[in-house]
């Protein structure tokens, strides 16, 4: 499966989109391969970074990365867009950028009066981690946003002179926000990928001029119009360490501390280079940068492929009318695995008694303001961050197994019990209302 | 607007107003001895909470927990440590300045561990401390107005599992819910862990943990192990030790 095995024969694979498949995965090391991973992993400090060794004899037939991949593989991406129109999540792995496209009518410049002007800003909150300050411009940051400027503007991917509506007085302002909500590592990557998705799924409003006279219309009046994209560059980081001997593919944040150089190659899908760039000042011989291109003009087929599939999803989606938008798009994790006692609740007739409650029961947003106190109260649940998929019989057979709850100290499962013991039909009740309530519910409480 | 005690084990948002129970706000306020015996409760907020007038406003978005006999506190996924006294804890050693050690234990600022403060230490036998060194260490002052400071030993001098990790092993940075998790003595994780892979396990308040088992590749597994552990339940958990163990 891996690359690295093909690339000599000058073949890559095409097509291996199998691993792209956004899922949520245990991270499973694949043990038929003995191939020794040699992390010597010295935590050893310095100012901010810990350095991993990684020895040299071992490096020779790394075959496993800290995190269980290959040399040449992605972390996973996952693409997903919100309700609004040139918006979306790009994950990489556990790195999260957030790409927004907003656009505005602007003068032009003086030089360029028929074209219109793109805009890109990548914003690194100190939410994403906690080594990056907030209002302030660090290097990396200015290195980022010059090389995403490169990679998209410089490469001419979107058709300016179409943004134009009055050569000389009027021009769409296209804005590329992007933020990082969550670094671990590869910003780079995850940002371009956000922001050709995003450029890629953005509208525009539609605009008609009858002499000097400019009519902006509504998205009611008129369909907004979809930007002209030519083609999408999409970088790809390559680390080295040991001064070029080694390299990977979309180094993780771990990894980053530790490299010797980084390679990032922009490409678009018929293998042009938009911009490269080499940082960390080492030598590279040229049969590494041409492998690494070689390397790169896979990677930027697959993820291409990923981002329009991506789009055509949302698009088809919005077409039939479906449910789309980042909390359609969360995956369902719960934080749970401790185990308590079985509690056993009677759930004959619940369907009658749900429906009962549901013609009964108030819309849900009223819910939300009682803020979540006694609302959908249910011992059973209670400790779930977010119920359960599936229905009540589902549910059921969990409890009859050992069921988890993150609850943390027993003393209080004693004081509620006790009125969940006493009225087991309020508990069902409660249960249901629970499930039906748990997609606002998490939305409301973990977004 | 509701009760502390109907919110308690519920989900609670930022802005929520909760409650105290009614005390006897005209009991008499006396210094002596018999003050203890009215009915006035100490009510302790955990993180999460301010005092907001008589009541409890939220400040985090979790469940609302509570210990007898007003211990309330929020429950929440969090990344980002706060040091508190008592916690036990992972540094970093980053700088050796005179008498005391700097650790970088992931919270806002660093703290300060006296090298004096490891078993058997003395003005001329010093503790072997390194930058870059790993220690395992307790807070003895974490305010929020003062610079923590660690120690490695406990109140009787003993370092009691405390003091510098050894050189090798591994260690990541877990979500401080999962860490929480992993000490609750309810939970089987651990325990199950062991029995596949034989290991040493250090695992701080701050979202580190240390782990070393017999092998790299062990130890590697291990560490995804544990990080994946987050949003497994209990049976999909034993369905992977399951396929570690044969």
């Amino acid at each position: 499966m891996t690359l690295e095995n093909t690339l000599g024969a000058e073949e890559i694979p095409k097509g291996r989109t199998l691993y792209w498949k956004c899922k949520i995965v245990l991270v499973e090391l694949d043990r038929k391969s003995q191939g020794v991973m040699d992390q010597d992993v010295q935590s050893s400090f310095c100012g901010f970074a810990i350095y991993y060794c990684i020895s040299t004899t071992l490096l020779r037939e790394l075959s496993n990365r800290i995190d269980g991949r290959q040399t040449y593989d992605y972390r996973n991406i996952k693409i997903t867009f919100g309700t609004e129109y040139g918006c979306c999540i790009v994950e990489l792995g556990k790195t999260r950028v957030l790409g927004q496209v907003s656009c505005e009518l602007v003068a032009p410049k003086m030089n360029r009066p028929t074209e219109g002007i793109l805009f890109f800003n990548l914003e690194l909150s100190s939410m994403a981690s906690p080594a990056f300050e907030s209002g302030r411009s660090s290097e990396l940051l200015v290195k980022l946003n010059r090389l995403l400027e490169r990679c998209l503007r410089n490469s001419k991917c979107i058709d300016t002179e179409s943004l134009c509506v009055q050569a000389g007085e009027k021009v769409w302002q296209i804005r590329v926000d992007l933020h990082l909500l969550n670094h671990e590592g590869n910003i780079m990557d995850a940002a371009s990928i956000a922001a050709v998705a995003a450029l890629c799924h953005f509208r525009r409003p539609d605009v008609s001029v009858q002499g000097e006279e400019v009519t902006v219309y509504s998205p009611e009046e008129r369909d907004p119009v979809p930007l002209s994209i030519h083609h999408m560059p999409i970088c790809v980081s390559f680390a080295f360490f040991q001064q070029g001997t080694f390299l990977l593919v979309d180094p993780s944040e771990r990894e980053e501390r530790v490299m010797d150089g980084l390679l990032v190659i922009a490409m678009n899908k018929h293998r042009e280079i938009c911009t490269i760039q080499s940082s960390g000042g080492i030598m590279l011989l040229k049969d590494q940068v041409l492998r690494c291109s070689k390397v790169a003009g896979v990677k930027v087929a697959e993820i291409t492929e990923l981002i329009q599939k991506a789009l055509e999803n949302d698009k088809k989606v919005r077409k039939e009318g479906g449910k789309f938008g980042f909390a359609e798009s969360l995956p369902d994790q719960k934080i749970t695995a401790l185990k308590i006692e079985k509690s056993p609740v009677d759930t004959s007739d619940v369907e009658g008694k749900a429906e009962e409650i549901i013609s009964r029961s108030e819309p849900p947003s009223d819910c939300y303001k009682a803020s979540g106190v006694g609302c959908w109260y249910c011992p059973d649940w209670r400790g779930h961050w977010k119920c359960m998929g599936g229905d009540i019989e589902e549910s059921e057979d969990e409890e009859d197994d050992d069921l988890e709850t993150s609850s943390v100290f027993p003393e209080s499962h004693k004081v509620i019990d006790k009125p969940a013991k006493k009225n087991p039909e309020a508990n069902s009740m409660q249960a249901f209302i629970c499930l039906a309530l748990r997609r606002g519910f998490h939305r409301a409480t973990l977004t | 607007m509701s009760s502390v005690q109907d919110a308690v084990d519920q989900v609670v948002l930022p802005g929520d107003v909760l409650l105290l129970p009614v005390q006897a706000a005209d009991a008499p306020l006396s210094l002596s001895a018999a003050a203890s015996d009215t009915k006035r409760m100490r009510v302790v907020c955990g993180p999460g909470l301010v005092r907001h007038g008589e009541d409890l406003q939220v400040t985090k978005c979790g469940l609302l927990r509570h210990r007898e006999p007003a211990v309330y506190w929020v429950e929440s996924h969090q990344k980002r440590y706060v040091p508190v006294k008592g916690d036990h804890v992972i540094g970093i050693v980053t700088m050796k300045s005179g008498d005391i050690f700097r650790l970088d234990v992931a919270g806002s600022d660093q703290a300060s561990l006296s090298f004096l403060a490891f078993e058997g230490a003395t003005k001329k036998n010093r503790p072997n401390v390194k930058v870059g060194d790993l220690v395992y260490g307790q807070f003895i002052v974490a305010n929020k107005d003062m610079e923590p400071e660690l120690a490695c030993i406990d109140g009787s001098g003993k370092a009691n599992g405390m003091g510098v990790i050894g050189l090798d092993g591994f260690m990541f940075k877990v979500s401080l819910g999962l860490v929480r998790k992993l000490l609750t003595p309810q939970n089987d994780i651990i325990q199950e862990l062991m029995n596949v892979f034989p290991m040493e396990l250090v695992i701080g308040m701050n979202g580190r943990i240390w782990i070393k088992a017999k092998t790299i590749q062990q130890t590697l597994i291990v560490a995804n192990i544990l990080e994946a552990c987050e949003y497994l339940t209990a049976a999909q958990r034993k369905q992977v030790f399951a396929k570690f163990s044969d």
